[in-house]
């Protein structure tokens, strides 16, 4: 396979829960080593699209496919997709009771790894330097998964697991949302840190304020379970300076006038 | 939407399932009479008095109706006539490791202890069949004047104190089962440790059912003696058999002032095996008793381990794990009597239920008036997997003491598919994330335990959810 191939489509997508329809006709082609930042008000659909991604299991694909590197996924499993090379930094990461962050990341990257082992030795030393580089406080390893966990605590231990993982395509969902302007500029620097041109990004946000951290190559808006436009770094600034509604004025105006 | 554990066909084998051929030397005729319990004294050689409080305690059993709560449908369909009573596999109890016959090693083999483990076991009274095989004692215990026998050796070379303690926390005639086990006991552990010793060092025994509907009715004492510290240890696994087994143990315990007593017990029966028993403690003056208990597998358990707080000061402890699976009810809980002022007690339970199966927490806590400045906590914690399986709470509190600090708190959680969908989005199966929901849940539970139990408990209970997801 060519490095041509794009790490992420989503082709014609429409995807229902519990019988509404959510999605209906998404295409993204995100190409190798891009950060892509998709926009939207709350509700259509950026969440949804994340979830079906990496195949939850409550959401029913009506049509279309999603790819990853070329391949069709649109039917495999979560888990599946994830030892491809997914992820997903969540909206709202689940608590996990009794295990510890250092045996879930140990597990996570056993489940990846070939043969299931990961020699302990390394772990702990990958484990320990990004801890250092997100500012992460020794203690995070023996706490048990998000338990007890601050909003900013947890969003830092997504991107510790993205940067542990080191998935060739991320999806961070709205990361940035509740957060402290320190913890943002933790987020960024984790984001920023793990770009290359191996590794992509998909950052959904609500406002541009991530986006002045991380630097986005091409920025999506999604209307009501459609991408209804796609442009420049400069798209985001224009939705900051004039708010959704120019955007739904502009779409209304018919073509050509 | 994926597919739930319950829905699914279990074949989750019984990993354990293996039986030597019968090798006894001598087996009762089936059935529950006076003369099995007679030739079972002589046998033993027992001096008049233990076949007398038998004789007594037959009796009671055959009197005592069967208790009306729990699962009364299973419990009725027990047929005490279909049971052999008492089963002695070899002549002699081995003394070393060489003495033990090869079947029995073998037997340890297949249930994969590594050698390490075995050879760790030397401290260990290992019940094959209803008689003790093996019993060795660690040299420094023996020097620190510990006994730790099996209880018919232990009736016979320590007779004036078997005879003060046995049945003095548990009377044959508590409850049908006591009865039945103060009829027919054999085997089980006689412990006594001396004012002030410290046994550093677990007590560990093991347990094996071996013979087709064989009862096992071991009989454990324990004297824990004023200021003295001991960890008892007891593990179990069992064999499969396609007829129904009965176990039927009695543990007591006493704790002097000031004494510190742990019991430890990983019960891992068959799907058949029914698993009735009765466990209690005597804490004087500023005793420590705490039961650690984990139940996986039997057709039915009932359990409620027991700490009667009769010494100012007294502390008792509760911490129990019962994983119910397809066809199983676990009905475990715990009792506290609070007798004397300034005692206190916690009990933790936590239960998984798996598959259709029903797990029950039944707890009773009973203050009396003039237990004064008595503190109670109990926690129950109930994880459901599967939409057929089901949880049930059964706490009973007599409070006849105003001036107490009672708390209780209950939760019922369900694996939830986002906590599974984020488990998988880390690349782990969905076996494995219900493996790791699991054994989070039980965490508390498992780091009490010395880290071979541990171990195998995680394994236990990974065998226990290999396949419930197809």
């Amino acid at each position: 396979m060519s490095d041509q191939t794009p790490i992420f489509e989503a082709r014609g997508l429409r995807v229902a829960i519990e019988g509404k329809e959510i999605l209906r006709g998404v295409n993204l082609t995100i190409e190798r080593g891009q950060v892509h930042a998709l926009m939207g008000r709350n509700g259509s659909g950026k969440s949804t699209l994340a979830y079906v991604a990496l195949g939850h299991p409550s959401y029913e694909v009506l049509g279309g496919q999603v790819f990853y590197n070329g391949q069709d996924v649109t039917e495999l499993d979560t888990d599946e997709r994830a030892r491809l090379g997914m992820f997903l930094a969540f909206q709202y990461p689940m608590a996990i009771p009794g295990v510890t962050v250092s045996k879930f990341m140990h597990s996570a990257l056993k489940a990846r790894a070939e043969g299931g082992n990961v020699q302990l030795r390394e772990f702990r030393e990958k484990l320990t330097s990004a801890m250092d580089l997100l500012g992460v406080d020794k203690s995070f390893t023996g706490r048990y998964v998000n338990e007890g966990f601050s909003g900013g605590e947890k969003k830092r231990l997504e991107i510790l697991q993205m940067f542990m993982l080191e998935p060739s395509f991320s999806i961070l969902d709205e990361t940035d949302s509740g957060l402290d302007i320190d913890a943002l500029k933790t987020v960024a620097e984790g984001v920023n840190a793990t770009r290359s041109d191996e590794r992509s990004h998909l950052v959904i946000t609500h406002y541009q304020r991530l986006l002045n951290y991380i630097a986005p190559d091409v920025v999506h808006v999604m209307m009501d379970g459609k991408i209804v436009r796609t442009g420049g770094p400069e798209l985001a600034h224009q939705l900051e300076e004039k708010g959704y509604e120019w955007l739904e004025d502009e779409l209304l105006q018919p073509a050509g006038a | 939407m994926s597919s739930r554990p319950d829905d699914l066909d279990i074949n989750d084998e019984y990993k354990y399932g293996f039986h030597d051929p019968e090798q006894a030397v001598y087996k009762a005729e089936k059935g529950l009479t006076e003369e099995v319990v007679r030739n079972m004294s002589a046998m033993k050689d027992e001096p008049e008095w233990m076949l007398e409080f038998r004789l007594k305690a037959l009796a009671t059993f055959h009197a005592k109706p069967m208790p009306k709560w729990g699962s009364t449908e299973l419990l009725n369909s027990i047929d005490f006539e279909e049971i052999y009573y008492y089963l002695k596999p070899t002549e002699q109890q081995g003394e070393t490791w060489d003495d033990v016959p090869e079947y029995i090693k073998n037997t340890f083999e297949k249930l994969g202890i590594p050698e390490a483990e075995r050879k760790f076991l030397a401290g260990v009274s290992a019940q094959y069949e209803s008689e003790v095989v093996y019993h060795s004692l660690q040299k420094e215990i023996e020097k620190q004047g510990v006994i730790f026998l099996d209880m018919d050796a232990g009736l016979r070379e320590h007779e004036d104190l078997v005879r003060k303690y046995f049945a003095s926390v548990i009377p044959a005639e508590d409850n049908k089962f006591s009865a039945l086990n103060s009829a027919v006991w054999s085997g089980g552990s006689f412990v006594y440790i001396p004012p002030g010793v410290e046994v550093t060092m677990p007590l560990q025994a093991y347990f094996r059912i071996n013979a087709e509907n064989m009862g096992q009715f071991e009989r454990t004492l324990i004297i824990a003696d004023e200021g003295s510290r001991v960890h008892y240890i007891e593990g179990c696994t069992a064999p499969t058999y396609v007829k129904d087994s009965l176990h039927s143990a009695v543990v007591e315990i006493i704790a002097l002032p000031g004494a510190q007593l742990r019991y430890t017990t990983i019960q891992n029966w068959s799907k058949n095996v029914y698993n009735l028993v009765t466990k209690r403690a005597n804490a004087y003056e500023n005793a420590l008793v705490e039961w650690v208990d984990g139940n996986l597998g039997s057709k039915l358990t009932m359990k409620y381990p027991c700490v009667n707080l009769l010494g100012e000061g007294a502390h008792g402890e509760i911490l129990s794990v019962a994983f119910a699976n397809e066809g199983q009810h676990q009905d475990a809980g715990a009792k506290i009597h609070h007798v004397a002022p300034r005692t206190t007690s916690r009990i933790t339970s936590k239960s998984i239920s798996k598959a259709g199966g029903r797990s029950s927490y039944r707890g009773m806590i009973k203050v009396e008036p003039g237990a004064v400045d008595s503190k109670v906590h109990v926690e129950c914690d109930a994880l459901l997997m599967g939409d057929s399986s089901r949880s049930d709470t059964y706490p009973t509190m007599e409070i006849a003491e105003e001036q107490v600090q009672v708390e209780h708190e209950a939760r019922v959680s369900k694996v939830g598919d986002e906590q599974l969908f984020y488990l998988m989005s880390r690349g782990l199966t969905e076996e494995e994330a219900l493996v790791m929901v699991v054994n989070g849940f039980i965490e508390p539970f498992v780091k009490e335990l010395p880290m071979e139990y541990a171990v195998e408990l995680n394994r236990l209970i990974q065998l226990e959810m290999e396949g419930s997801v197809g």
